[in-house]
């Protein structure tokens, strides 16, 4: 009896290897920086599984932290071994993984061609080489301003008034002597407050063909301008911890710290996880233009999804790429569940845009009416092989040692980085 | 018949004294072949490289030459003060406290000796979280509500050199304060009772005891907390990073080792992050031999 037991195990055992040896089920790894994109994709292999019964996928996802799943891809692929089959990598350090001749990285080019004149195109130049792209973007990362609408009417200031700088200056004095409060806080040592405005007034750090042009007179001008908010007008202050995500800045900004904060549009995200308290006091607008009809915002930040050329499943994984973070269905799921504004324009007038969803019920409805209102005033940014380097000493010296030290003068700090860069 | 040859062969391998000492030192002598010597032959070739992916080209002493700018001799000071403020503070603190736990007049002897000892027991990132967050510039954060205690105003400790500086000298301390404090401890229990004894009856008062017998006596260990403090100091990395990651605003947290790792994997020069590694290598044992030979320890007995 016993053994007439154990056969029927054994065969039944067997008759489930064999069924799902041929329902095809494919193995995919997947290491990302942000617990956000695991859910992201985890719901795209939902989707994808669906379409395809006969290909199915299973997608393992390591979250590690930032700096430390970067290290671990950049020592995989030059070793040979131990990469994923997909990785997120972070723009800023994306030029390192396409040094030298021969990229690690399996081009893109069949899945986003055929959508490519449906896109913000300048999103997949970050990411390209040669005419091959690498990287599967998130995001615009268009900046905007969040304003705290109740300081604002204390100080009697109407927000859609706010058109240029200077009346964005103004108005910061009129808050100040309403509320006490700063207008805005500085970043001094990260990058976001400095580098989207040097993109805002049509200048970058690098020129199209590579030259190093940091220390050009727009870009001094700009830091200029943040140097007087915080100095002479005195209605912006370095932002407490340094920059916009740390621990001291989110207790800060919570408490109601400043009156307004310049920030890509995934900082929503930010918002509504560590400063739940602002929840109904914040609205969203378009930054201030330099001169009256002049640009509006900038394309700041992202991540490219890559397929490394250690994935024994390259065709596939690139199939699922382009279907999870390029089809029109995944666009809006980027808006519906990462509160991203997609890089496919052609979904951002359908209906899933307008409808509620967490963000709306934080910032208000309308958000992607004014996301629309400034697609079309976002420079692009140049990317180059010395783009980690150059985020590097932005982050580390030029805001930090003009605006927070003082040690230098933005001309002085800004001539002294380009320097180090040629 | 053959396999039993065989198996004697090998019980008179094991019973050889020539042979047996090598087998126990073995695994010792693989680790040090395979994870220190081969990656520091390789760190050597590495750092006169250039290294891309797959691509590996010879560019002589270009590498060494980038070695002359501000961020590399920013780090070097960091490290050399770092070094210089651990040791000035982690050598007489803990010697003071070993002999304070060694007499026999303190109660609660191990209460105090575990309580001390325990921070060495905690991962350096965990311990650097609760540092960095005490060390907030919040007015309501642990350290600021301390020197408020003294009316001093809130202080911006991680955005200003010498209070970054005391921040990593004071996590230091706390970390390592205890196994200092081990090292003198053993020491002190080496010293005879014979000879305090003696002195007592010469009419020396504490202090005498403690300069003339009790400092004699440690030297060893002295030195030896001072030669692994060496080290400790120019290879600190964690705690910078718990601090600041790694971009340390104005470079002022940046030591010799986060430099090697910003330049190595977030500028992926691994030739150029090899040569700083070197640096580092020739730094550390020039300063330990000449402190080795300022101590005395090459002379011969009675020389």
């Amino acid at each position: 009896m016993k053994k007439v037991f154990v056969l029927l195990l054994v065969i039944a055992m067997l008759t489930v290897m064999a069924v799902s040896g041929l329902a095809k089920e494919t193995r995919l790894t997947y290491w990302t920086y942000q617990e956000l994109h695991k859910e992201f994709m985890d719901d795209a292999v939902e989707v994808w599984n669906e379409k395809n019964p006969d290909n199915q996928i299973v997608l393992e996802t390591s979250v590690y932290p930032y700096d430390q799943m970067h290290n671990k891809l950049l020592i995989a692929l030059q070793s040979g071994v131990g990469a994923p089959d997909l990785s997120d990598i972070e723009i800023s350090k994306f030029a390192n993984y396409l040094k030298g001749k021969t990229p690690q990285l399996v081009p893109l080019n069949d899945v986003v061609e055929p959508v490519l004149d449906k896109t913000i195109k300048a999103r997949f130049d970050n990411y390209s080489k040669g005419g091959k792209y690498y990287g599967m973007p998130f995001h615009v990362g268009a900046e905007v301003m969040y304003y705290n609408k109740e300081y604002l009417d204390a100080a009697g200031v109407d927000v859609d008034e706010i058109v240029t700088w200077d009346d964005y200056v103004e108005a910061g004095k009129k808050v100040k002597a309403a509320t006490g409060k700063p207008m805005t806080t500085i970043e001094v040592t990260e990058h976001w407050s400095y580098y989207p405005l040097i993109s805002q007034a049509g200048s970058d750090i690098f020129a199209p063909d590579g030259e190093v042009i940091l220390d050009n007179e727009t870009n001094i001008k700009v830091l200029q301008f943040l140097k007087d908010m915080i100095y002479k007008h005195e209605i912006a202050i370095p932002a407490p911890g340094g920059f916009h995500h740390s621990e001291e800045y989110w207790a800060f900004m919570n408490n109601g710290g400043a009156a307004s904060l310049m920030m890509p549009i995934w900082y929503m995200g930010r918002f509504v996880q560590y400063m739940p308290d602002l929840k109904g006091k914040m609205i969203i607008r378009p930054l201030p233009a330099w001169e009256e009809g002049g640009n509006r915002s900038a394309g700041m930040g992202g991540t490219g999804t890559v397929v490394t050329i250690q994935s024994k499943h390259k065709d596939l994984a690139v199939n699922f790429l382009g279907e999870a973070k390029l089809s029109k269905e995944a666009s809006k799921k980027l808006w519906t569940v990462l509160g991203f504004d997609p890089v496919r324009w052609d979904v951002w007038d359908s209906p899933e845009m307008k409808a509620d969803n967490d963000y709306t019920d934080y910032f208000g409805k309308g958000i992607f009416d004014i996301l629309l209102e400034i697609k079309e005033e976002i420079n692009p940014t140049v990317i180059t092989e010395k783009y980690p380097k150059a985020i590097d000493l932005l982050k580390k010296n030029v805001s930090f040692k003009a605006l927070k030290e003082q040690s230098m003068t933005p001309e002085e700090v800004l001539k002294e980085a380009a320097e180090e860069l040629k | 018949m053959k396999a039993r040859r065989k198996w004697s062969l090998t019980n008179t391998f094991l019973n050889s004294p020539k042979f047996v000492p090598y087998l126990f030192v073995s695994p010792f002598i693989i680790a040090f072949l395979l994870f220190y010597l081969y990656p520091m032959i390789s760190t050597i070739i590495m750092s006169f490289q250039e290294i891309g992916f797959g691509e590996v080209s010879y560019v002589g002493l270009a590498n060494y030459e980038k070695l002359l700018n501000k961020h590399y001799l920013s780090a070097l000071m960091t490290s050399t003060s770092y070094t210089f403020w651990t040791i000035l503070i982690l050598i007489p603190l803990p010697l003071v406290l070993a002999v304070l736990l060694n007499s026999k007049h303190t109660r609660f002897k191990n209460f105090f000796r575990s309580s001390l000892f325990m921070p060495a027991l905690t991962s350096v990132i965990v311990a650097g979280m609760f540092f960095r967050y005490s060390f907030g510039e919040n007015p309501q954060t642990l350290m600021n509500s301390l020197v408020g205690l003294f009316g001093i105003e809130p202080i911006v400790w991680l955005q200003n050199s010498t209070p970054a500086m005391i921040g990593l000298v004071i996590l230091c301390t706390w970390r390592w304060l205890g196994v200092n404090i081990i090292y003198f401890l053993s020491g002190l229990q080496g010293i005879p009772d014979e000879i305090y004894e003696a002195a007592a009856i010469d009419g020396a008062n504490r202090w005498d005891k403690f300069r003339h017998i009790t400092i004699p006596n440690l030297k060893p260990v002295i030195i030896y907390v001072l030669t692994i403090s060496v080290f400790g100091g120019y290879k600190m990395f964690a705690e910078s990073y718990a601090y600041w990651q790694t971009a340390t605003p104005g470079d002022i947290g940046m030591t010799i080792v986060s430099y090697i790792y910003q330049v190595g994997f977030n500028n992926f020069e691994m030739g150029y992050a090899s040569a700083i590694g070197i640096t580092l290598l020739l730094i550390v044992l020039i300063i330990n031999l000449i402190q080795l030979k300022f101590f005395g320890l090459f002379k011969k007995e009675g020389e």
